[in-house]
């Protein structure tokens, strides 16, 4: 029987709205509306990709998960523990969850050891310093940073793909039950990126962790989650198993989105863009579907009535939050033929 | 000795900086040569010199501790001989340049409209009015919406994407024969990155610029070059057609770029990077720098560097264990 | 229930290669800096000298002799000459160097402690608390420092006691707002986050993370307060202010020895020499500390 127990993450409902002030004095302020309505939940053991551009929230919903951030409302229950924001409540969530940042230099005090990192955190939930610093340097050698050499270094003598394991290290120094990466390889070199995936893999498999992954690269996402969730303007639009949704993605924007990736084949390169125009902002988004101002196949419902998460189509496979579903039944078709050889009519 | 239809030409291109921690060798004898209406891509990792090969033609390095040597020609000039007043002409003239942050290369205390009309006005005179309706012209080739409102804003009113055609419009404002990209799209959003990228090719052929574009991302390169050439330790290992390198790799250092790249089909398997990590640049080793991370490496490997050798029309490779 | 530290010594971890930390880096380049060196190595004298004074002084800085008025540099037995009153120059400026030193030091050390705290508790909290610090500290702003100090000291009486609260009062207010200004710049930076994220409440990340990446640029701007803080305390003893006759002050001998100013004037500029020297050490101090500071 499945109950909330079961799950490892159990979002329901989360919203955030920021305040932007407002360009003239005496206007009203205007609303972001970072976050509306995200629902999901993970079993323990499962990779969660979340993907989405500028503005879509995704960063926001690292935070909220976090508690770095107020949430204005929803229900989050990380590994069984509601997450509230008294700070004692606060202190046991940070126990079961933990994240990595984008910025590896930046996420790590630049005048405390690497060891020292390590340490502050167990040291604050009441662990014996000399503990402390034993667990720090067995985690090193977990992520492949030899402890002599690293623990009595600063982050500025560190290499970046190596800070970002650093980070990692530091993350599990709590034994957290779920890890959230917020872009945490994206700055990193190709073949340094691709060491570090595997060392995640390697630890989740060994820890028993459950991943939240936020990234923009589609690739990458693709390559090491098993759930896929799309956001655009602060909503899900797709969620699903990550082959389901990128070999049969049923909303145009995750279509296009798909589309965007550059073809690395140069015979074949795209020659129309999926989508055309920049991400929009979050404040005042459109009305019902936030997607139709952008939509090549919007009608009339869309404006009215924000489209609810449903089964998709076909095959069922996935979920997906779009009126026309139904309604184009050729809607398999990518949005445009984006990869054609040069020379081809469109 | 420049043929009529080669644009750029560097030959032994050397760079070296004095860091604290003693002289750092960015680029070790860098050849190539950019046709007209070609795009060349430098393909690398960090540190691998591309971005200071691409600064080097524009003289945009710190004088004071940089020491430059080797030949840049483009467009029948000498580059790096250049005195003041010619350098003015040919930046932004001759040769433009698209930073990676428009953030960074926009000044924000002032409106699009004037940055560019301002090139314009430098380079090629005439009233501010002229000057001005040529600016619109320029955003209404790389698609800029509502060019006419676009010209009032600062760069912070505007999206990442917008201001990076803004900086693109800057760039072509004075018709360069040159370009120089310098990772371009790597900030931008994928639907953004996609149609930045088809505008800076439709505009490359249709004005018949060359270009060197620099990336560490072999899908853009595959979109955008004719002929890309990957570096590594300041020295290029392999050059030649697009499709040739990215689908014939020769060089060990490009194998095992393509094979660490992440894309879809690979999932379930586990893809190795390539183990160890690139030299430092103020202690070279002796004859080929990727010896130490190479699986193929030979007792040759460790003698004199190796030179790029042709493989097949116009496919070359530096590497003893190519052959 | 004996349980020693022997199992935690028999899992002893093994020697890591300490890297050199930041402040050890700061003080390698310090020292490598001429000017700043020259500026420390004449404070440290000053300063000995002013501790050791009764140890060291030739003569009793209370004791004068009408018949050796304003003897000029050089005499025999009084090698910086005597005041209007016939005391020892030598012996004076080094009792001197107690009082003027203590009443430019000892308001910054305070300042900074008081200051500095509330700088750094209004920047990290923000919100209401910043703006009740600052806004506070914004009222005692609106004065210009040394009418402020001469108000205080005025209303309060003249002193050393009273001098050194008026100083102190006038000192807090500026390095309130440096210090909340990079607090809030550390605060944004994602390590901060990261602390959060661990677990840890306000005052532990302020104590472990915040304090070490402030305290820098902070130390810079006291150091400069302290030549400004010399100079006004000797300028308070100068309108009389400060230190009260017969204490041994420099800015109270240059007043004593205003009259004197055209018979023995190398004596009369004597105590503003020591003043200047002081502060512009201090200075010069506070540049060479800024430069060594900043990492590559």
């Amino acid at each position: 029987m499945a109950h909330a127990n079961d799950y490892m993450v159990d979002v329901a409902g989360l919203r955030k709205q920021f305040q932007v002030r407002p360009e003239r004095w005496g206007a009203k302020p205007r609303v972001v509306h970072a976050v509306s309505e995200i629902s999901f939940k993970l079993r323990p053991g499962v990779t969660m990709g979340i993907v989405g551009e500028s503005g879509c929230g995704k960063s926001t919903v690292a935070r909220l998960l976090m508690g770095l951030v107020e949430a204005d409302g929803g229900d989050v229950r990380l590994a069984g523990q509601r997450l509230g924001y008294e700070p004692a409540q606060l202190k046991a969530v940070r126990r079961k969850v933990q994240m990595v940042f984008q910025d590896s230099f930046a996420s790590l005090n630049p005048r405390m050891t690497v060891e020292a990192s390590l340490m502050f955190g167990p040291v604050v939930h009441g662990v014996p310093r000399a503990e402390a610093r034993r667990n720090a340097h067995e985690l090193l050698a977990r992520v492949g940073l030899e402890p002599a050499r690293f623990a009595g270094r600063y982050p500025h003598e560190v290499s970046g793909g190596q800070r970002q394991r650093v980070n990692i290290a530091r993350a599990l120094a709590l034994r957290p039950e779920v890890v959230i990466f917020d872009e945490a390889v994206s700055a990193l070199d190709k073949s340094v990126e691709i060491q570090v995936l595997n060392l995640l893999q390697d630890l989740k498999t060994e820890f028993g962790l459950t991943y939240l992954f936020i990234s923009h690269d589609l690739n990458v996402v693709q390559y090491i989650s098993d759930q896929v969730l799309v956001m655009y303007l602060g909503k899900i639009v797709e969620i699903g198993p990550v082959q389901a949704v990128y070999e049969h993605p049923a909303h145009p924007y995750t279509r296009a989105l798909l589309a965007s990736m550059p073809s690395m084949d140069p015979r074949h390169r795209t020659l129309v863009p999926p989508i055309v125009g920049d991400p929009p902002s979050p404040i005042d988004p459109p009305s019902g579907c936030r997607f139709r101002t952008r939509c090549p196949h919007a009608a009339t419902p869309c404006a009215e009535a924000e489209p609810m998460l449903v089964q998709t189509p076909v095959d069922g496979s996935h979920q997906a939050a779009c009126h026309m579903l139904n309604a184009a039944p050729g809607s398999w078709q990518p949005l445009v033929p984006a990869h054609t050889t040069p020379g081809a009519m469109a | 000795m420049t043929s009529p239809s080669v644009l750029a030409r560097v030959q032994d291109l050397t760079v070296r900086f004095r860091t604290p921690r003693g002289e750092a060798r960015a680029v070790n004898g860098v050849d190539f040569e950019v046709g007209t209406g070609e795009v060349l891509g430098l393909i690398g990792e960090s540190g691998c010199g591309k971005s200071v090969t691409l600064r080097a033609l524009m003289r945009l390095l710190p004088p004071a501790r940089t020491q430059i040597g080797g030949r840049i020609e483009v467009d029948g000039q000498d580059v790096l001989a250049m005195p003041g007043p010619a350098l003015e002409r040919y930046r932004g003239g001759t040769t433009a340049m698209i930073f990676q942050d428009p953030a960074l290369a926009l000044d924000p205390v002032y409106t699009i409209g004037q940055q560019i009309g301002e090139a314009v006005q430098r380079h090629q005179g005439g009233s501010r009015a002229e000057a001005r309706a040529r600016a619109l012209q320029l955003l209404d080739q790389v698609k800029v919406p509502s060019p006419a409102a676009r010209l009032n804003n600062y760069p912070h009113e505007m999206s990442g994407g917008m201001r990076q055609r803004a900086m693109i419009a800057l760039a072509l404002s004075c018709s360069p024969r040159l370009v120089l990209a310098d990772e371009p799209t790597t900030a931008l959003d994928a639907t953004v990155q996609i149609q930045v990228l088809l505008i800076i090719r439709e505009l490359q052929q249709r004005l018949g610029m060359s270009a060197i574009f620099v990336t560490h991302d072999l899908g853009v390169a595959a979109e955008v070059c004719d002929r890309i050439a990957v570096m590594y330790a300041g020295r290029i290992v392999e050059t030649g057609r697009t499709a040739d390198v990215l689908l014939h790799p020769q060089h060990p250092y490009t194998q095992a770029l393509l094979a660490s790249t992440i894309h879809g089909s690979l999932r379930g398997t586990r893809i190795e990077g390539i183990r160890g990590a690139p030299p430092d640049l103020t202690r070279l080793p002796q004859g080929c720098a990727f010896r130490d991370r190479c699986s193929r490496a030979r007792s040759e490997c460790g003698g004199d560097v190796p030179v790029l050798q042709p493989v097949q029309g116009g496919h070359a490779v530096a590497c003893y264990a190519a052959r | 229930m004996n349980t020693t530290t022997a199992p935690l010594a028999a899992t002893a971890l093994p020697a890591i290669e300490a890297s050199p930390s930041y402040w050890a880096g700061v003080r390698q380049r310090l020292l490598q800096d001429r000017v700043a060196v020259v500026c420390m190595v004449i404070l440290a004298l000053i300063v000995l000298g002013a501790l050791l004074a009764p140890w060291i002084a030739p003569h009793d800085p209370a004791v004068g002799s009408v018949l050796k008025r304003l003897k000029p540099v050089g005499t025999p037995g009084h090698p910086l000459g005597t005041d209007e009153l016939g005391r020892d120059m030598l012996t004076r400026l080094l009792f001197g160097g107690r009082t003027s030193l203590l009443m430019g030091i000892a308001p910054v050390a305070t300042a900074l402690l008081i200051g500095g705290t509330l700088g750094m508790v209004a920047g990290f909290l923000g919100g209401r608390v910043n703006a009740v610090i600052m806004r506070s500290v914004d009222v005692v702003f609106a004065f210009p420092s040394v009418l402020l100090a001469v108000a205080i000291a005025g209303a309060l009486g003249a002193g050393i006691g009273n001098t050194l609260l008026a100083l102190t009062i006038v000192l807090i207010p500026p390095l309130v707002r440096v210090t909340e200004s990079a607090t809030t710049q550390v605060r944004a930076i994602e390590f901060i986050d990261a602390a959060r994220a661990s677990g840890a409440g306000n005052a532990v990340i302020m104590r472990a993370h915040v304090l070490s990446n402030v305290i820098g640029p902070v130390l810079v701007y006291a150091t400069s307060l302290l030549s400004v803080s010399i100079i006004m305390a000797a300028g308070l003893s100068f309108i009389g202010l400060g230190a009260k006759p017969p204490t041994a002050e420099w800015g109270l001998m240059l007043n004593t020895l205003r009259n004197a100013l055209y018979s023995q004037p190398l004596v009369a500029a004597l105590p503003g020499v020591l003043i200047f020297a002081v502060s512009l050490c201090f200075n010069l101090l506070a540049d060479g500390l800024r430069n060594a500071m900043e990492v590559q």
